[in-house]
């Protein structure tokens, strides 16, 4: 079994949003970017895949920063080959048409039996990446996927509906599918082992095709939520905030 | 190509999801800019009348024994040779499990651009416009619907789904399509969700908490302010997801949707994907130590303050209330 896993870097929400000057944008001189996480996922479960089933595990993503930290993190995880698209200036809006693009190039030369994607990431403004790159490469695409049990040229994967319900669908190899949640949580590697693989893991870097972007709407306007009704805030110390919880409770009458 | 507004019609056993009523709202919107109609499109088996509450001109219909249930192959297909044969002005889907993954292949199958996340569009002076959020909730975006055709993915917030509610029953066009072949995508059945504990949908007061609660050995705390409250805990996709809680506990678009008198957020962001399934409640008090985090847009309380410093005190204090 032969999987590729493109990943995607996305700023951290943790951190402070703010806009640039040309308001379309988000200002990246405070960005911090961290893997998507459902790429996490989707990374977890081609681990898994592999080590049920053997095979090879390949991840590609496009330059940027914190791009390698990223790639050497899955090398130590198990990864087999690291694959990086350079020569991209990121200035240019980079959209999922454009990556999907992008991907498609690698995927057709790599020939894998599964392509596992995060589901989606939160900066995706023209769509997943999943569908694209599928429909790209001539491959079927099921999504909200959150277990993979591949039998006989096929898989069979538990998509995700709303309120718990799973639909159980066969899909035919080679495919691609979007992740939602491996089956079971995103492993941890230790710093030692990640140091380790900056050393050993090679860096397969390959010149991205020209951009094409068409396909994503473009953007006049960035803005954050007006905040109509905010919260009250409740100010003070823990003392001060559990005293006017209960109040705000026993107005209820439930405490 | 038509001036026209379609709507595709999510629907699971028998139940219109709200997600096409906001669609159909923001569609008749985009409507008046056009000033063309809101056709639905509508794809089953013997579900013809699901779409009769719909506020659309139309519907058009297409019944398939291999329809009963969505299967994604099956929705590209026909609405290739749909949309495709006489392109509307925009095609509306919900972003969910079932819309975002049949727009996404439509609009590389079709070369038509795609505006996803949409919360609401807008016409005025012959232009169609988007607005979309993205990074959780924390950012919009606006711009142009691209001309001449564009698929979009709509999700919650914009409108209510009672907006794209009609008072009569638009006209049934039946289409005919293609035998649906045996293809690379074959639906296998349902797994139901498991039989519950304690069904969150019903329980008055929920302590919910969210990936701020650290690690697994603090959800005890947790259960023991829900316990105390006469409550049940209930929480965030990642608490699920590392399995420190059962699915049947989880909030949002992929988990239950939830309307309790109390919800009481500790550590949870408020991503779009939660806020969809428990924006209802009566009364939202939320703990997060980020002053920018969106719950507090949703939440009528608020506070700052760490929830593990808060947990001990607050378990404490209501119990002496309780008591005394
Ligand atoms: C297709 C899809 C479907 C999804 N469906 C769902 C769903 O049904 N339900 C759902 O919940 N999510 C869902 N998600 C995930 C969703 O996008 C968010 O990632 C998730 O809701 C974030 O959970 P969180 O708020 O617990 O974590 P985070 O976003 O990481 O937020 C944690 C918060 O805790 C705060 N915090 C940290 N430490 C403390 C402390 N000590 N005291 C107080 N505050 C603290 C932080 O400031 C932060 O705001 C879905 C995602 C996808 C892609
Ligand atoms: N590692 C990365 N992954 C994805 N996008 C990035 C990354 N680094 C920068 N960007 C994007 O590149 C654009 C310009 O960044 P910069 O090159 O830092 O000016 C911004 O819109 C960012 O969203």
């Amino acid at each position: 079994m032969n999987i590729v896993v493109p990943v995607k870097l996305v700023p951290d929400l943790v951190e402070e949003l703010e806009i640039d000057d040309g308001g379309t944008a988000l200002d990246t001189t405070w960005l911090r970017f961290i893997l998507n996480e459902v790429d996490e996922h989707a990374l977890e479960q081609a681990l898994l895949l592999k080590e049920s089933l053997s095979g090879t595990v390949s991840v590609i993503s496009l330059d940027g920063e914190g791009v390698d930290d990223v790639l050497f993190a899955s090398s130590a995880k198990g990864v087999d080959r690291l694959i990086k698209l350079t020569g991209v200036d990121y200035g240019v809006n980079v959209n999922n048409h454009a990556m999907a693009r992008f991907y498609a190039t690698t995927v057709r030369i790599l020939e894998p039996d599964l392509v596992l994607v995060g589901v989606q990431a939160h900066n995706d403004l023209d769509g997943s990446l999943g569908p694209l790159l599928a429909e790209y490469v001539g491959m079927p695409y099921v999504g909200y996927v959150s277990g993979i049990a591949p039998i006989n040229g096929r898989c069979r994967v538990r998509k995700e509906y709303p309120g718990g319900l799973i639909a159980e669908m066969d899909v035919e190899m080679p495919a691609v599918l979007g992740v939602q949640a491996a089956e079971s949580p995103p492993r941890y590697v230790a710093i030692s082992r990640i140091r380790q693989a900056m050393k050993t893991a090679a860096v397969d870097e390959q010149a991205a095709p020209d951009l094409d972007t068409t396909g994503g709407p473009m953007v006049d306007s960035m803005f954050k939520p007006e905040t109509a009704e905010r919260a009250t805030m409740i100010t003070g110390d823990e003392d001060e905030v559990a005293g006017r919880i209960v109040d705000l409770l026993r107005e209820l009458g439930k405490a | 190509m038509s001036q026209d507004i379609h709507v595709i019609v999510e629907h699971l056993r028998g139940q219109v999801a709200d997600i096409t009523y906001v669609a159909v709202a923001a569609a008749r919107r985009l409507a008046t800019g056009t000033g063309g109609g809101v056709a639905a499109v509508l794809l089953g088996h013997d579900g013809e009348t699901l779409a009769g509450d719909l506020a659309a001109d139309r519907v058009v219909y297409i019944d398939d024994p291999a329809l009963a249930d969505f299967n994604p192959e099956h929705y590209n297909v026909i609405l290739a040779d749909l949309i495709g044969g006489d392109p509307p002005r925009c095609v509306l889907f919900g972003d969910t499990s079932m819309g975002a993954e049949v727009a996404g292949v439509l609009s590389a199958r079709l070369s038509m651009p795609l505006v996803s996340r949409c919360r609401s569009v807008d016409a005025a002076n012959g232009r169609l416009r988007f607005i979309s959020q993205i990074c959780g909730g924390k950012i919009l975006v606006e711009g142009d619907i691209p001309e001449p055709n564009a698929l979009i993915t709509m999700v919650p917030g914009g409108y209510k789904p009672e907006q794209g509610r009609g008072e009569t029953a638009p006209e049934v066009t039946r289409t005919s399509v293609s035998p649906l072949g045996s293809g690379r995508v074959a639906f296998a059945g349902y797994q139901e969700p498991k039989a519950e504990d304690i069904d969150i949908s019903t329980t008055p007061i929920l302590v919910a908490i969210g990936r701020g609660i650290a690690n697994e050995d603090n959800v005890e705390l947790a259960e023991e302010l829900a316990e105390t409250l006469g409550g049940a805990v209930c929480a965030s996709r990642p608490v699920v997801d590392q399995g420190w809680l059962p699915t049947t506990r989880m909030v949002g678009k992929s988990g239950k949707r939830v309307k309790p008198d109390v919800y009481l957020a500790l550590g949870i962001s408020g991503a779009p994907e939660h806020v969809e399934g428990m924006s209802d409640s009566d009364l939202t008090i939320a703990v997060n130590t980020d002053p920018e985090a969106p719950i507090f847009d949703v939440a009528q309380y608020g506070s700052e303050v760490d929830l593990l410093d808060l947990l001990p005190v607050l378990i404490e204090r209501v119990r002496a209330a309780k008591g005394g």
